[in-house]
């Protein structure tokens, strides 16, 4: 509290930064968690989640007020006009401090407390079961099991306790391994396909130097080749440049020398690293951010940040693994530089091509508990959740999910979520608002009292499943079945409009094809109930209660107007600036200035232009879909209620 | 002319031919005159028809005896054939390059095609002026129909009959024809019903350099002007582009001529520009090099994106200020049949919801198209391939279907027709055995007797089940003005054209029949539930179930 210097500034103006559109006037809320605006004729409401805040700029002075921009983690940019500079400044330093959380303890999970009793969190965090994971993958069996070497975090300190290990590494075996491994990240299980056997085994890069050499790890990849009974050797996928692999042999690292291990083949894939990455996201932040673009501009933007070059590096990396263990049937152990970020997206890539279980909600989030949360991939470094070095800060799962979209671009039918349950795990992994991804480690997190202290996010989107299913999906569909072989050329790839400009509304299509399916889906389940009321009213049931049943689900359908106007687009439908704002302007500088004679004319009764600001708060039902990150319908945010 | 003269080799066996995604077949190829023919002879394989007319380009190559001809079609596609034998793979190779760049039109497929169906309903009577007028006059009597065009001599590219205010006079329409390039003098493209303003269209004014007037021109455009209500002249050239015209006769008219006007530039390119944008793209999708840098700066230096987003921002401004700012407006470019006619089309897709069902869209690409002058025959002689010098051909309409194919993406719900119908249009504009699309103007398909001698595409779409194939299963008519975004980010490469045959669409496809499902699905059980709630007595239900079962009826 003491960091808010204002609690509550009047007549503040809202932007909208999209259309020309007069802006909003309303009351801004500072409170611990949240800034809120306060439409003061409709009474929409804007919340921003303070950890969603990347940065706060004072713009220079207009002839209204004092403005900031203020830009958030998931690409929302906002702007406001406060009226007094002293006020403008108060919420600048204010917003400042509050986006920069310097102790985990202040983050935004340890302090919501949604109407949930002690027992309930604590069944909320075992609904995902990493151990039936892999008991649904098919191990332990008789070649692989479960090790209790690292029960205490002894042999390495960024896995998870609970590790997975060909039965035939002995103990000092994996102990050695573990030694000559970066951090510790020996060598083990990342995912198990049953058909072939083969495995795809996860580490970080050897010691290796320009010569060392350690047995019990050359032991090691042994016993993983050989735990594959169908396949004479095994890759080894090293996902970085061999420019980068080898400048790390200078200082003792390194990679796998091909003479000292049996069987093995040995592969770079050349994904970049972190630093790469993050100023090629930076770039194309940039690209998406430019105020009305040419086409050129944006398309020589979108190659000169390189970004979906990288994608398609990530893409190709999977595929060849998932091919690898698929066709060929092939093991392959998969390391970068310390095995938390190329390799965790990689694997997790090519499980997701692999197996149809990662292609539903549940294996999602499966999914990246396993290879993200437990492996170690350092969450709160990489995504800023507490104030440390911003060079570690890196879109990497940020590029996971978006090598999702691309393949549900590809494959339509293929998967059971949607595009909005990507973007609402994007949001959560920023916003601090659960546990799941607060530290860097399963260690860091017992340390913490994570799972005593604050709430899994898994149960709540399971809970609102129904926004995030894929209406094309089908069990029973030929591409929902067995592996993914995706397309790499360059042309399959595309910018995803839908993450990088989510809150930019007017780019995105008016009419979504999305909802219109979602909802008949809807209405024909209604329907089918419908019918069976019928089929059992001939059985000799009731007929007053098919009747009555009959009534409440049309009732039901026209209240959500499926085949009625089409609402959603008077809400979104509005002509662009078609003209560089040169000529045709508002209506009431048109044409020659002289306003007496253009009649406005009366034609705002289509579309409606107060509207609009639904898509900002989470309150509007209409697309975009409400991210919950940016408010929380349970949440009892104390400040608010007290301002 | 014989075909058979240009035919040495009608027939070779043991030809193999290779189709993207689809498997290699072994067969006899046969040349008739108007197609190329490949047939395994086995009851369960697909033949393969080709018409002559769409070969855009053919290459040879040849190893020991076998010898390869790639043919490069104008819908994109490159298939593959290996001919045992030189001499063979020669006639045959010589006879296609010869069969299809046959000049003359009277040769031309369309004139020979007998159709397999019965035509119910003839296409060429379909979308006459004289009804469109009616439907006109039923709303407003400020126009008139005018003849002064009847025998072409006024305005060769223009119809017989058109749409001029009903204060001129047919002399007035004749000088101002003189004033015009083409003599195409401004008439009407579209009345907006809501508030009655228009989009007239025309060529450029012939000022010059000597800035020359013409009181009749500027009488008839003021005429459409309502009283103290002031109009937009939007020129689709750029100023510098329109200044230029002037030393060629050509030019725009001036302020001090026209103070009831307001002119806007816009940028959208010429013709032969528009054709190097298309080589381009193909080009672009058809490199099979890896790189995503190549394939991105190919993509961005074909520039067609950037035509696509200009042609359909110029659209908009038109439809802007006939809706919004309730003015009229006057389009032209210099000639008024590419540029002129793809704003005022793609206008009253956005503004005029009839013109978004599959019967409105076939009477806009007649009236605006096919009656308005577009040189169909001229612009579509060549595809993206051809190695010939390029004359007058120009991707002029495919990018006019292409902008439809982006407001369809963005209101996918607001068509009565799909994207499929799109991709068929675009392949008949180029080669088709139906005489739509031949010729150059009005007055040249009245001289080829194409409504007598051949078959109308339409004849052949609106067959019910032709047409199921066209039909877009979301449409909900929408009765609002439909603004598209034309930010890059939303303007998206059409895929189904340019990639059509660079990936395999299964998945595309399969996505496509799961969504028609969902709603046939649907439909069935709505129908039930009708059918068991009338048997229960319970008829005033019937509202929801009936307002959802238009699309059955159709």
């Amino acid at each position: 509290m003491e960091h808010i210097r204002l609690p509550k500034v009047e007549r503040v103006q809202l932007a909208d930064r999209s259309s020309s559109r007069r802006a909003q006037v309303g009351t801004l809320y500072l409170t611990a968690f949240h800034t809120i605006f306060v439409d003061n004729e409709v009474h929409n409401e804007l919340w921003v989640l303070h950890s969603l805040v990347c940065n706060v700029e004072k713009l220079s002075i207009t002839s209204c007020g004092y403005p900031l921009l203020i830009r958030c983690k998931n690409f929302q940019v906002i702007q406001l006009l406060i009226p007094k500079e002293n006020d403008c400044n108060d919420v600048f330093v204010s917003l400042l401090r509050l986006s920069r959380t310097e102790r985990y303890e202040e983050l935004y999970c340890f302090s919501f407390m949604p109407n949930v009793d002690k027992a309930a969190r604590g069944q909320a965090w075992d609904f995902l079961n990493l151990k039936a994971e892999y008991n649904r993958m098919g191990v332990s069996n008789k070649l692989w099991h479960t090790t209790s070497v690292n029960r205490e975090y002894r042999v390495c300190d960024t896995y998870p306790a609970d590790l997975y290990v060909p039965k035939s590494a002995s103990l000092p075996v994996i102990v050695g391994s573990s030694r000559f491994r970066s951090k510790g990240r020996f060598p083990t299980l990342s995912y198990y396909y049953r058909e072939t056997q083969a495995v795809i085994c996860r580490s970080s890069q050897p010691l290796s130097g320009f010569s060392a050499r350690c047995l019990e790890d050359e032991q090691m990849l042994e016993a993983i080749m050989k735990s594959n009974p169908g396949s004479r050797f095994m890759y080894v996928v090293d996902t970085r440049p061999k420019l980068n692999a080898m400048a790390n042999r200078a200082t003792g690292k390194g990679y796998e020398n091909e003479d000292n291990y049996t069987n093995i083949k040995f592969q770079f894939i050349g994904i970049e690293n972190i630093h790469v990455m993050r100023n090629s996201q930076q770039k194309l932040i940039e690209v998406s951010d430019l105020p009305s673009p040419s086409m050129g501009e944006f398309l020589l933007g979108l190659e000169t940040s390189d970004w979906l070059k990288h994608i398609k590096s990530i893409l190709a990396a999977g595929t060849f693994i998932a091919k690898a263990v698929a066709e060929e049937g092939v093991s392959v152990l998969v390391h970068c530089s310390d095995g938390w970020d190329r390799t965790t997206q990689v694997c997790s890539l090519a499980s997701v091509l692999l197996d149809p279980f990662y292609r539903t909600l549940k294996g999602l989030m499966v999914l990246i508990e396993k290879d993200w949360v437990s492996f170690g991939h350092k969450f709160s470094h990489r995504y800023g959740h507490v104030v440390e070095e911003p060079k570690e800060a890196s879109p990497v799962i940020d590029q996971f999910l978006e090598c999702v979209w691309q393949l549900m671009e590809q494959f339509p039918c293929a998967f059971e979520y949607n595009e909005r349950f990507l973007i609402s795990i994007y949001n959560h992994v920023h916003s601090c608002h659960y546990g799941n991804f607060i530290c860097n480690s399963e260690k860091e997190r017992k340390d913490l009292g994570i799972r005593e202290k604050t709430h899994s996010l898994w149960p709540h989107l399971w809970k609102n499943k129904v926004d995030f299913v894929n209406p094309l999906f089908r069990a029973d569909h030929s591409q929902t079945k067995g592996v993914l072989q995706p397309l790499t050329t360059p042309y399959c790839f595309k910018f995803w409009r839908g993450l990088y400009n989510h809150f930019d509304r007017g780019l995105h299509p008016r009419q979504s094809v999305l909802d219109s399916l979602m909802a008949i889906k809807e209405e024909t389940q209604q329907l089918e109930e419908v019918l069976t009321i019928y089929q059992q009213k001939l059985a000799g049931v009731g007929r007053e209660q098919a009747n009555d049943l009959f009534v409440k689900k049309h009732g039901m359908k026209n209240s959500q107007g499926l085949w009625a106007e089409p609402t959603h687009i008077r809400l979104a439908n509005s002509p662009q600036d078609y003209n560089g704002g040169n000529l045709v302007s508002g209506p009431k500088d048109f044409l020659f200035g002289d306003t007496s004679e253009s009649s406005d004319p009366d034609n705002s009764d289509q579309e409606s232009e107060g509207a609009d600001f639904s898509c900002h708060s989470c309150s509007g039902g209409a697309s975009p879909p409400s991210e919950d990150s940016v408010k929380d319908p349970d949440s009892d945010d104390p400040a608010f209620n007290n301002a | 002319m014989e075909f058979a003269e240009l035919i040495k080799t009608p027939r070779v066996d043991g030809v193999v031919l290779h189709r993207p995604f689809l498997p290699t077949v072994e067969g006899t190829l046969c040349l008739t005159g108007h197609h190329l023919i490949l047939s395994s002879r086995q009851d369960n394989t697909e033949e393969l028809w080709l018409l002559h007319a769409n070969i855009d380009a053919i290459e040879k190559r040849f190893i020991g005896s076998l010898g390869t001809i790639i043919v490069k079609c104008k819908d994109l596609r490159i298939i593959q054939l290996d001919i045992p034998g030189m001499e063979e793979c020669l006639n045959i190779a010589n006879s296609i390059e010869a069969l299809s760049t046959l000049d003359s039109v009277s040769l031309m497929y369309p004139f020979f095609y007998r159709p397999m169906f019965e035509v119910i309903e003839d296409g060429w009577n379909l979308f006459l002026p004289e009804e469109a007028f009616k439907e006109l006059e039923s709303m407003t009597d400020e126009w008139r129909l005018s003849e002064v065009n009847k025998d072409f001599s006024i305005c060769p590219s223009y119809p017989a009959l058109v749409t001029v205010p009903k204060d001129i006079d047919d002399d007035s329409l004749c000088k101002a024809a003189t004033f015009r390039h083409g003599g195409r003098f401004p008439v009407l493209s579209y009345y907006h019903k809501k508030n009655g303003m228009v989009i007239m269209r025309a060529s450029q004014p012939l000022t010059g350099t000597s800035g020359r007037r013409c009181k009749e021109d500027e009488k008839l455009i003021n005429a459409t002007l309502r009283a103290g209500k002031r109009g937009y002249i939007i020129d689709t050239r750029t100023i510098a582009v329109a200044q230029q015209a002037k030393a060629r006769g050509g030019g725009f008219e001036q302020e001090a001529n026209y103070p009831q006007w307001r002119r806007i530039h816009k940028a959208i390119e010429r013709t032969n520009i528009l054709q190097e944008s298309l080589i381009k793209i193909v080009e672009a999708c058809n490199d099979h090099s890896n790189s995503m840098d190549r394939w991105l700066s190919k993509l961005e230096a074909s520039n067609w994106q950037s035509q696509v987003k200009e042609i359909l921002t110029t659209a908009c401004l038109a439809a802007q200020c006939i809706d919004r700012e309730g003015a009229s407006v006057l389009v032209h470019g210099t000639e008024g049949t590419d540029s002129t006619l793809q704003v005022t089309s793609l206008a009253q897709i956005i503004l005029e919801p009839a013109c978004r069902t599959v019967r409105g869209f076939q009477a806009l690409v007649e009236r605006e198209w096919l009656q308005a002058g577009h040189p169909f025959q001229q612009r579509c002689a060549q595809s993206a391939y051809s190695n010939e010098k390029l004359r007058s051909e120009a991707p002029v309409f495919l990018l006019f279907l292409d902008c439809v194919w982006q407001i369809l993406r963005q209101f996918p719900c607001s068509f009565q027709f799909n994207e499929h119908f799109l991709v068929m249009l675009f392949e008949h504009t180029y080669a088709s055995q139906f005489g739509t699309f031949l010729g150059t103007t009005a007055a040249e398909r009245v001289k080829l007797k194409l409504s007598q001698k051949t078959v109308s595409l339409w004849s052949w779409v609106n067959r019910p089940q032709e047409l199921e194939r066209f039909l877009n299963p979301l449409y909900e008519p929408n009765s609002l003005v439909i603004w598209p975004s034309v930010a890059p980010q939303s303007l998206l490469l059409w895929e189904g054209v340019f990639l059509r045959w660079n990936r395999s669409t299964k998945c595309l496809d399969e996505a496509y029949e799961e969504m028609v499902h969902i709603i046939e699905y649907n439909k069935e059980l709505q129908l039930k539930v009708w059918v068991r709630s009338s048997a229960a007595g319970q008829r005033r239900f019937m509202g929801p179930c009936i307002s959802h079962m238009h699309i059955l009826s159709l």
